[in-house]
């Protein structure tokens, strides 16, 4: 790194999603990887502008689901024929046609909790504080403002050259953000 | 906020001249900067009223016990059973416009979603009270929850009873997570733009953080689209469980394999007809012209019209097996509600709801 540790990156401010999109091609074009995108509403190229990897959210859910569907079962099974067997209508009592319901339901409740936090922690929120929240006109990227942020911590940084660079993309401003 | 945004696209959903930042202030402004209403107080006062009268009314059930429903039997449940069914019903719109309208596509749907989720919550948790209650002794309530206990027992999972407990706590939890992370990027918005520290911090612990990275949002999309999959289904199959509770048994006019898909039909019927109500006066107050447009209002008629044809269908089918089985006691239901005075009424609404849903 060839800046002083108080800095995070420098973030540039864009007008419009397009200008983002075609400003995160460009910078990774020229060999940037250590950066982020900030939007008001989810835009589909960018992520895939920034070179990032496909998400292992669904697998995730998946094995979330497996265990729901076989932990409902194997509850049902155990409570129903080994800890508390009695005689329900002369029913067998490993009566599995009535366990489905149980065992859909809980199939469902665990995988929807392994999305919901699945989400959670491979975005590591909650975090209350994040460096490009000192920037004070960020508070528009959750109204009609577009960023790009290229980190310090990336091997082609330099405060004086990313700056310059990003100044080539028409950006409306660009801020250092201290970390 | 954010959620309005992605259906910019189409004119037809947003009245025309909105951009970005339109979209974002007029919205937020509701929340942070309005003055609050007069009339926001009197209805509150009314909706409080009412809700003291709820208090009263359980206070008096839970010291005198469910017979003063009329409902002495012990495997009757009627008032109680009915209301549950209802407020299910009610739930199953939201859960039906966040979920299956976003997987078809639907963007109009955004410009309701939000609240027709919430509508889902509250309708789950007056839903709830009718069994809770009908217990009895609802500090119990808890026995049907598997756990380990000193009496060693544990809950009959041959009864569709307990599949309802399952059923609708899954649908309680996920309609709650499906209306929360929803509102994660929007919480976000309303802490960026709030003018008060109070409304920062609160906003800012709800919001978790969220600052709309392209990586987050990635992930943020692939959870709402996973978890839309997954309540699809589990919608279906609430109201599918419900309708089980008078299926599994063996009356007759009650035991027969109609009753999932016309369940389900109803529910959405009458919760599309619940968003309908709580919209029109909703736009009107706040002033949404511009975003539940007349196109939402259309949309959502459409779609009562389908789901009343297969309700009114569902009748008729009913009326139709109870002949054709060439049972005698099948048989003797229909006509027996036909022209018992009491069963008149029952028939009559029948028949308006065949009607309204037919005119309309």
């Amino acid at each position: 790194m060839k800046t002083s540790p108080a800095v995070y990156g420098l973030i540039a401010e864009f007008e419009d999603p397009t200008s983002l999109v075609t400003a995160a091609h460009r910078a990774r074009h020229e060999g940037y990887r250590r950066m982020d995108a900030y939007s008001p509403f989810p835009i589909e190229e960018l992520h895939e502008a920034l070179g990032a990897h496909p998400t292992r959210l669904p697998l995730i859910v998946l094995i979330g689901g497996l265990c729901g569907c076989v932990g409902g079962y194997a509850l049902q099974y155990w409570a129903s024929a080994i800890a508390y067997p009695i005689n329900v209508a002369g029913k067998p009592l490993h009566s599995w046609p009535a366990f489905i319901p149980v065992t859909f339901e809980c199939t469902i409740l665990v995988a929807a909790l392994s999305a919901v936090l699945g989400m959670l922690a491979l975005n590591g929120l909650p975090m209350p504080y994040h460096p490009v929240f000192n920037v004070p006109r960020f508070a528009l990227a959750s109204r009609n403002r577009f960023f790009l942020c290229i980190e310090a911590g990336d091997s082609k940084f330099d405060l004086e050259e990313t700056r310059r660079f990003l100044e080539t993309l028409n950006p409306r401003e660009v801020t250092t953000v201290s970390d | 906020m954010a959620a309005s945004h992605r259906s910019q696209g189409t004119p037809p959903v947003i009245a025309p001249g909105h951009t970005f930042s339109t979209v974002t202030d007029k919205i937020s402004a509701i929340v942070l900067a309005r003055k609050t209403p007069i009339g926001w107080y009197a209805g509150f006062a009314a909706a409080f009223a009412l809700t003291l009268l709820l208090l009263v009314s359980l206070t008096y059930l839970v010291l005198k016990g469910i017979g003063i429903w009329g409902n002495n039997i012990p495997i009757g449940w009627a008032f109680d059973l009915t209301n549950f069914v209802w407020w299910i019903g009610i739930g199953h719109a939201g859960t039906l416009i966040s979920a299956i309208l976003l997987l078809l596509r639907q963007t109009w749907r955004t410009s309701i979603n939000r609240f027709a989720e919430a509508m889902t919550l509250f309708a789950v948790a007056c839903a709830s009270i009718f069994p809770l209650f009908h217990t009895g002794r609802p500090w119990l309530a808890y026995w049907l929850l598997p756990y380990p206990n000193t009496m060693n027992v544990w809950p009959q999972f041959r009864s569709p009873i307990v599949w309802d407990v399952f059923a609708v706590s899954t649908y309680a939890t996920v309609s709650l997570l499906f209306w929360f992370i929803g509102l994660i990027p929007d919480l976000a918005t309303l802490r960026d733009r709030s003018q008060s520290k109070t409304g920062r911090i609160i906003y800012g612990m709800l919001a978790m953080g969220w600052r709309g990275s392209a990586h987050h949002w990635h992930r943020y999309e692939t959870a709402y689209l996973l978890l839309a999959g997954l309540a699809t289904p589990l919608v279906v199959s609430v109201h599918t469980v419900v309708s089980f509770d008078f299926a599994i048994s063996i009356l007759p006019g009650w035991h027969t394999t109609i009753f999932p898909p016309y369940f389900v039909a109803g529910a959405i019927y009458s919760g599309f007809a619940m968003v309908l109500t709580l919209a029109i006066p909703i736009r009107a107050v706040y002033q949404l012209e511009d975003f539940i447009t007349m196109r939402h209002l259309q949309n959502m008629a459409k779609v009562m019209l389908v789901t009343g044809l297969i309700v009114a269908y569902g009748y008729m089918t009913e009326a139709f097996i109870a002949w054709y089985s060439a049972d005698k006691y099948e048989g003797f239901v229909p006509i027996n509600r036909m022209t018992r005075s009491s069963g008149r009424s029952d028939c009559s609404c029948r028949c308006c709801s065949c009607s309204c849903a037919s005119c309309r």
